[in-house]
This record gives C-alpha cells, structure tokens and sequence, in this order.
C-alpha cells in the first residue's frame, strides 16, 4: 500500500498557515494550478480558513478605503515655514 | 508651454505637496522637509523642465522619489525580519500549521450597512494600522494609495516577490487578530 498521497492531502487539510498564505496571495495575483488546487482541497474541509478569506477580503476593502480617503484629505502646512521656504528658493534664484 | 515660476512655487504648490507627503509618510516633520528638498531640488534642475507636464505633475514626480526613497531605508531593516523565528506560530501550530485554539478567526462582520458601526470599524482598523512596522504600511501605502502592482512595489523597495508575500500575509494575520481583540 502507498500511503504518500493520503499523507499528502491531509497535510494540506491541516496546514492553515499554508492556506492563509495562498487566500492573501490570491487576492493580488493568480496562482499557480497547484497552489490553486492546494487550495480548494483546504477549503472544502475548514470553515475556519473559509471565514479567514471573507474576512481578510473585507479588511482589504476597509483599507482601500482608509488609505485613499486619507489621501484625498487635505493638509495645510504652516505658513510661517512656508515664507521660510520661498525665501530659500529666492535667495538661490538668479536676479 | 509652461515656463515655470518659482517664486510662485510655495503659494501654488506647496500644500498639494505636503498633503501627498503626509498621507504616504505620517510624519509631519519628515513631510515637510521632504517638500522643502523637493523645491530645492527642482530648482537645480528647472532647466530640465520642458513643459510638457504641468508644473505641479513635475513637481510632484520629484516628490515621489524621495517619499519611494524613505521607504527604501526603512525595508533595509527587512534582514531583520527575515531571520525572525517565524512570527506566524503566534497563530499557527509549529508541527502541522493549524491554527491555534485561542487565535482562530470567530465571526466578525466588516460589512456593516450600519454607518455608525462602519465608522466605528474605520477607527479600530485605524488603531490596529498603527500598530504595524512603518515598511509594512509602506506596503500598504503604495497599494491603496498609488495602487501599484505588486511587481514594482517590489523593484522600487528592493524586496523579492517571496519576500513581499510573507510581509503581507504576516501584516494582514496580524491587522486580523488586531480587530478580533479589539471585540468586534
């Protein structure tokens, strides 16, 4: 009997670690048929790892958002080290 | 043709400039300074400046380049990171990668319609951000911010590809287990 291949799948059905790695990569790129396969074998058999990808996917959208919202916020930087500032670049200007 | 003007520089440009040094780079100082080199870099090299952006769009590239260069110095510390014992078995058991009782994800729910809960979501992701090492907000700023594929957030940092995975799966574990202590 060979017994490898069992061996195999039930690695894969417990390595959430592994599995987690392979739902956040996935969200940036496709993955290799391997990893993709790896991957659903884990998932059919832990819903834990199944509410990690939901989860990791809303975090990802909650900081898209967070990120691009707080780029859109404008700043005002202080006036006195404004003047400052342009007096530097006039000084190094030609008359 | 846009000649440019550079004693106008600061009234025009400089708040714009500030405010995409301060978001990449929550640091005020730092912000700053990076807009007044910004300046001063430009000038040495105005006559390079042929017009066919705007001056705002050529400033700002300037910038870029030493907000991208902040970055660099800070992923230089990522040795560090990488002969770590393997953070990840805070979550994972060491033999067989499960995950470990007390650190499984439980049910929470980001995808609140309700906009007070929302909010109150925004400030716990917020607060779990902060906690995270500046190269991994890095990361995560060009992302979201500059949405940068993840080829050139890696030349640009001088990280391998293998490398970028493990920072961000580590960086989103943790930002994960963050907001499940934080009891939502």
């Amino acid at each position: 009997m060979n017994h490898k291949p069992m061996g195999r799948i039930k690695k894969i059905q417990y390595d959430c670690r592994h599995a987690t790695y392979l739902i956040e990569k996935r969200e940036h790129k496709p993955l290799t048929l391997k990893e993709n396969i790896q991957l659903l074998i884990h998932l059919a058999g832990c819903s834990v790892c199944r509410l990690f990808r939901r989860q990791n996917r809303q975090i990802t959208q909650l900081m898209r958002n967070i990120f691009q919202r707080s780029a859109a916020r404008p700043h005002l930087l202080d006036e006195k080290f404004k003047q400052e500032m342009q007096e530097k670049i006039n000084q190094r200007l030609p008359n | 043709m846009v000649i440019p003007d550079p004693r106008q520089w600061v009234q025009k440009h400089a708040d714009h400039l500030y405010t995409y040094a301060l978001a990449r780079l929550a640091d005020e100082h730092l912000a700053r300074d990076l807009v007044q080199e910004t300046f001063l870099a430009a000038l040495q090299k105005v006559d390079l400046f042929r017009g066919q952006s705007s001056e705002r769009t050529w400033l700002t590239a300037i910038l870029k380049y030493k907000v991208i260069d902040v970055y660099r110095k800070r992923s230089s510390g990522l040795q560090v990171t990488r002969v770590d014992p393997e953070p990840e078995l805070e979550f994972f058991e060491a033999e067989n990668g499960h995950w470990k009782e007390a650190d499984a994800p439980k049910a929470f729910d980001l995808e609140a319609t309700d906009p007070t809960l929302r909010k109150e979501m925004a400030a716990i992701l917020q607060k779990c951000l902060q906690k995270l090492p500046t190269l991994w907000l890095s990361i995560f700023s060009m992302k979201h911010m500059d949405e940068l594929p993840s080829d050139t957030i890696c030349k640009e940092l001088k990280i391998t590809s293998a490398n970028f995975w493990v920072i961000v799966h580590r960086a989103k574990l943790n930002l994960r287990a963050c907001i499940q202590k934080e009891g939502l």
